[in-house]
Parts: C-alpha cells; structure tokens; sequence
C-alpha cells in the first residue's frame, strides 16, 4: 500500500485513489491530420520505464482532484506531487 | 384521486434501536445515533472571487481554503476541495438557505445544489469514538491531527464518508444513504469491541 500525497487533502492511502495512466500526453493540436498509426500512437502508447515516472491520479475518494506523479516504477517511491497544468518538476 | 400525505424516512430510521443499543451495550464509551435530515447544500465557486467573500458575509463565516470546516451559528461549512464546499444547516432550512446563498452568488460562474438527500449524518461520540473509526479507517486520528472542526472525505470501513471532528470530542460521519445501512452494520459489529466488561461478565 502506498501513501500518496494528494496536493489538496494530504497524505492518504492508496485506495483512496484511481491511477490515470502516463502524465503529459497532449492531446494532438489538429487531430483530423494525423494518419491511423499517429492517432493510433497517440490513443494506445504509452512510456514503460523502469524508474520515475510521470503519472495521473485522482483522489477519488475525497476532493476528487486529478494531480500528477512521479514515481519510481522500481521502488514505488514517491518522487514528486504537483497540480494539474504544471510542467514536470526536474529532478536531481 | 385520493389525496396523498408524503411521509419523509430517513435513512437509518429503520437502525435507531441499534445505533441506541451501541451506547448502552458498551457503557457509554462509543454512542451512536442519526442526525437526520440535515440541510446540505453542495457550493462550488471560485474561491479567490467575488462571490466567495459575498458567500462569507452572507453566512457570516468564512469559507475554508483547505481542510477543514467552519462554523456560525446553526450553519457548518465543509471544505470538499479548492473549489468547493458543503454547506450544512438545520433540517427544514434548505430552501431558504439555498435562496441566501443563490442570492449571494449573484450572476458569479457558481453552483449551488441542495443535496440533503443525498447523505445522511450519524453522530458518534464517547470516550472511544476514535478508537472505533481507526479501526476502519487510515486516517491519523489522534486529537493532534484531527480535532474539533477538522474535515475529512475519506473511506471508513471501505465506504466513502465525510468525517467531521465536532466539539467535546464527537463526530459527524456524512455517509451516502445506500451505504449507511452497510455503514451501521459495520460500526455495531466494530463497536462490540468495547463493550462493557460488566455487562460480560454477568
């Protein structure tokens, strides 16, 4: 189980939340352009790293706010919180 | 057609002998009872606007900008998230509770909802309390943590409540009416825990 932070309501058990999948994924500005395999790209490919990661939650059981992660795919460990909109934090 | 007289149930009504059977079966150290029919009214705005201070002068209180709640008097407010807030008042006060606050919104990007029916409120107090709900729920709940007019959405016993710290060391517990039947089950099993040695041992 880990403890997550959520940047509204604290620190609060993993159940309380439901993952988002990979961070970051901009929608494509002229989606009408792109051809089958770049949509296709876009819809179903995401990154698998072995290490930080950047992804989605929602803190589903309280404020019911996305947020983004990073976490180490190895370790769980949480690497950095931060809101919605903001780019990803660098890491030393 | 025969005139019909519309009988309001709470949730929990059918649950009163067993949320009043808790209180003496464990001595008084976990009480449980129904706080039905609560006004509650679901306000979502921008916080750093207008209609945010127009909404504190209205209610005299103002909103919490993170968790927790805030009081004036018949009237609580309940942080649910950066942006949103629920307002809980006395039964029967809803429509014109909701009528201040519309008023006060103005023309302002906000919502106001009466959700009163949407949960039901159950008061648990007693030396125990916060031994009962730990034993449900993940949250720190030592009075250092977690005090008089602290807020809390959070799962107890898997079910999704809204657990406030009241004074004198009692709790609301908001719980969604179709879970609070479940929800009663699960504070009286839980609550047998601390039942009153005397009583055992007769």
């Amino acid at each position: 189980m880990m403890l997550i932070p959520c940047p509204w309501c604290g620190p609060r058990e993993e159940a309380e939340f439901h993952y988002g999948g990979q961070a970051h994924v901009a929608y494509p500005s002229d989606p009408a352009a792109l051809s089958d395999e770049e949509w296709a790209r876009f819809l179903f490919f995401r990154d698998n790293p072995k290490g930080p990661f950047a992804e989605r939650w929602n803190h589903s059981a309280s404020c019911r706010r996305w947020f983004n992660v990073v976490r180490d795919t190895v370790t769980n460990e949480i690497l950095a919180v931060y809101k919605v909109g903001a780019p990803r934090p660098v890491l030393a | 057609m025969a005139e019909q007289t519309m009988i309001r149930r709470s949730p929990l009504a059918p649950a009163a002998d067993r949320l009043a059977g808790v209180g003496s079966a464990t001595g008084g150290a976990v009480t449980l009872a129904e706080v039905p029919f609560l006004t509650q009214l679901n306000l979502r705005l921008d916080p750093t606007g207008p209609a945010a201070e127009a909404v504190a002068a209205e209610l005299g209180v103002a909103l919490p900008t993170g968790p927790g709640s805030a009081s004036a008097g018949e009237v609580t407010v309940l942080w649910l998230g950066p942006d949103e807030w629920l307002v809980v008042g006395a039964p029967g006060t809803e429509g014109e509770l909701e009528a201040r606050l519309r008023s006060a919104v103005g023309d302002a990007h906000a919502s106001v909802v009466d959700v009163s029916a949407q949960r039901t409120t159950l008061l648990l107090g007693g030396a125990r309390a916060r031994d009962l709900l730990a034993l449900g729920c993940a949250l720190d709940l030592h009075p250092r943590s977690f005090g008089t007019g602290d807020c809390a959405q959070t799962l107890l016993a898997r079910a999704q409540v809204v657990l406030v710290g009241r004074e004198a060391g009692e709790f609301w517990l908001l719980v969604r009416a179709s879970f609070a039947a479940y929800l009663v089950d699960w504070l009286v099993d839980a609550s047998t825990e601390f039942t009153s040695t005397e009583l055992t041992a007769g």
